[in-house]
């Protein structure tokens, strides 16, 4: 074998957003490993400056196509935080329906057709089709599902419209919310035979661990496997967590990397993980019976550090939320639907908002002057809270699968990226493998 | 004949016009076997040369981006705009309206002279290359993209509305955002999205972009009926439109 490696991938394919990795190995003494990040970066920190109070979702929603749910209810929440807008059970109980529907739509997304031709070695969905044609349909029937589902409560499925502070603009009918619990039962046994068809190939997931630091939301009051109210908390945490979410700067601790356009972070260690495993490792007891069916038929347990094992992590949340959605939906129709009246008086006020994205908790604070105009915006994304992760997998990653040649190296690093389902437009985009050996 | 290669490139944008494509779900495999898509970064591995279609999503933000987009110009027969971000700059021209040193000092303090950092005014690709076609939305309507493709691979011109957003509006009988004291832009943008955000009770925020001979006139006269201000007005056609004609 040889003994230098020159891995340099140019703009990593099937994640969303540009990434480069660079490796370089001399006479098998690693000289560089680096995940780079040079996405243009896009400052809307800086442009929702002067925008007033009303207008911020509209903005902010646009930082990511992927999750443009969360990213409107993070902005929402930190709007109503800042303005003392009070919402309803109601609404409140519809946002986290249309939430979940963002959460199953991006993880089909993401397990369904980025990480699926990893597993079944094919450069991208599309061969795939001839190939397992029943397996494919049952992915997009599944996504389609979940369109439906935030089209519903959304008004669309990307970028929002019927978000406001203070609550919803237009909210379903009865009926149509008992279609879709209807939809959503009959979803129940397609995501059963995804989990079967990943289970399959299960065995191409790479047997990598290393510990790290999993942060994610917890709520106590009810208990729940949450992505939108509670406070932060880490596996770390010991007697100095949970972190209520206006002091969220004091988790993330940002600071400028010269390998990239996005901020990185670090909390008790020098890097930290969020996303579903995350969330799994830090709440897994709270999971519905179906979502710990799936953990169980994949033996994935509390505690695991195995980054790959995120996308079935992102599995079990899938059946979590659908399950979870059906029951939601009895309660909603159970007290029946009312239509209420949104009203707000600007004021001057600083507020935060954190929900956990698909691919991570998300951090929004933004500071409103007395006619409530924004005049100051903080936003930390899932994404860039895992890249100093992603490198410091990288270092343990590469001595270890170094021997297997530049091929297999250069796509095992290109999977351990991707299974972190980085929307590295969020952040600003990556992937340049570069070896030497 | 072989068929048409169409390649997808993003540039400064959240891909959620991308994200439209695939939300074609089973249509998108009857359109992929039309066509020959030869290069689309987010979902696939392989990479191209030369595109009979280039679609272009996002706008255009730094020197090297220019260079890219005019690369991808020389090699596409027809190319597509994408989207708000790159059919009229979108919201990522809200930074336009601040100046460029000061808002990356904002965003990231003292670092803000790393080199990698480095940033442009926003344009929409039409300010750099020439543009075909332009598929407008925020994100693109995934019928209009369907029809526009299908247009372009039968070689004949897709028609796009040049009417305001109240026509459609008006047409489903919705009660205008104005009675609600909201600046709406309904009448001087482009229709073509069946008048979606009014018909979920959210105002329209522009962003199919202006009609051809917008009536910004007729929409300051309306201002005062409502008792809200010019700046009212100026503040929301900001948000999709900045440093673009019409102003106020
Ligand atoms: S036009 Fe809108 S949806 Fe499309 S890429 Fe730009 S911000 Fe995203
Ligand atoms: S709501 Fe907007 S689009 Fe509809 S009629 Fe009124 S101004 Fe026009
Ligand atoms: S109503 Fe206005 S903002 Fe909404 S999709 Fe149509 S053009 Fe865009």
């Amino acid at each position: 074998m040889s003994k230098n490696i020159n891995i340099h991938v140019h703009h990593l394919t099937r994640v969303e957003g540009h990434g480069n990795i660079v490796v370089n190995v001399t006479d098998g003494t690693i000289e560089k490993c680096e995940w780079q990040v040079p996405e243009a970066p896009r400052f809307f920190e800086a442009m929702v400056r002067g925008r007033r109070w009303d207008d911020i979702q509209t903005i902010v929603s646009r930082i990511c196509g992927i999750c443009s749910i969360t990213h409107s209810l993070a902005s929402t929440k930190a709007v109503e935080d800042a303005l003392d807008i009070e919402v309803s059970e109601q609404a409140d109980t519809l946002r986290i329906l249309m939430h979940y529907s963002e959460q199953l739509q991006s993880h089909v997304l993401h397990v369904g057709y980025l990480v699926a031709p990893d597993l079944f070695t094919a450069p991208s969905v599309v061969p795939l089709v001839p190939k397992a044609p029943d397996a494919v349909k049952t992915i997009i029937r599944a996504h389609r599902v979940a369109n439906q589902w935030s089209d519903l409560l959304a008004g669309r499925t990307t970028h929002p419209t019927t978000l406001k502070p203070g609550g919803l603009t237009k909210i379903p009918t009865e009926k149509e919310l008992r279609q879709l619990q209807e939809t959503l039962k009959a979803t129940v046994n397609d995501l059963v035979t995804i989990c079967e068809v990943v289970l399959s190939v299960a065995d191409k997931l790479p047997n990598f661990t290393r510990d790290t630091e999993y942060i994610s939301l917890k709520q106590d009051n009810p208990p729940t496997y949450t992505f939108y109210h509670g406070d932060i908390t880490s596996t770390d945490c010991n007697g100095d967590g949970p972190v209520h979410i206006r002091d969220w700067e004091k988790v993330a601790n940002e600071y400028v990397s010269p390998q990239s356009t996005a901020k990185w972070t670090r909390w008790h260690r020098d890097a930290y993980a969020v996303g579903a495993l995350a969330r799994f490792n830090n709440n897994a007891d709270l999971l519905s019976p179906l979502g710990k069916k799936v953990a169980d038929m994949f033996g994935l347990k509390k505690g695991n550090c195995n980054p790959f094992m995120n996308n079935i992590a992102q599995l079990v949340e899938c059946a979590h939320v659908v399950e979870t959605s059906i029951e939601m939906i009895d309660r909603l129709l159970t007290n029946g639907l009312k239509e209420e009246k949104i009203s707000v008086t600007p004021k001057a006020g600083r507020g935060s908002g954190c929900v956990e994205a698909p691919r991570g908790i998300l951090f929004h604070t933004y500071e409103f002057d007395k006619n409530g105009d924004c005049v100051a915006a903080n936003i930390c994304i899932p994404t860039n809270q895992n890249h100093a992760n992603i490198q410091k997998d990288f270092e343990a990653f590469v001595p270890q699968f170094m021997d297997r040649g530049q091929d297999d190296l250069r796509h095992g690093m290109e999977m351990l990226v991707r299974s972190y389902d980085p929307c590295i437009s969020c952040s600003t985009h990556m992937l340049n493998v570069e070896f030497v050996k | 004949m072989s068929k048409p290669r169409v390649a997808i490139f993003d540039f400064a944008c959240c891909e959620g016009c991308q994200l439209q494509i695939v939300n074609l779900e089973e249509e998108i495999l009857d359109l992929i076997g039309v066509v020959d898509v030869v290069e689309w970064r987010e979902a696939m591995s392989e990479q191209s040369q030369e595109y009979d279609i280039a679609l272009i999503e996002g706008s255009i933000t730094r020197p090297e981006d220019e260079e890219r987009i005019k690369e991808i110009r020389k090699r596409a027969k027809i190319l597509v705009a994408l989207g708000a971000c790159a059919t009229i700059g979108g919201v990522n021209k809200l930074k336009n309206n601040f100046d460029l040193d000061e808002v990356k000092t904002c965003v990231y303090g003292q670092d803000a002279g790393m080199p990698h950092l480095a940033t442009g005014m926003t344009k929409a690709v039409d300010e750099v290359v020439p543009v075909d076609f332009k598929i407008h939305g925020c994100p693109i309507d995934r019928k209009e993209f369907t029809y526009v493709v299908r247009c372009l691979l039968m070689g004949k011109t897709p028609v796009i509305p040049d009417y305001p957003v109240c026509v459609e509006c008006k047409a489903k009988e919705n009660v205008c955002r104005w009675e609600y004291n909201e600046v709406c832009l309904g009448p001087i943008i482009r229709a073509g999205c069946g008048a979606r955000c009014p018909s979920t009770n959210f105002r329209c925020f522009g962003c199919r972009g202006y009609v051809e001979n917008p009536n910004v006139e007729a929409a300051k006269e309306v201002m005062d009926k409502y008792g809200l201000t010019i700046d009212d007005l100026k503040q929301k056609m900001e948000l999709f439109g900045s440093k673009q004609e019409p102003t106020i």
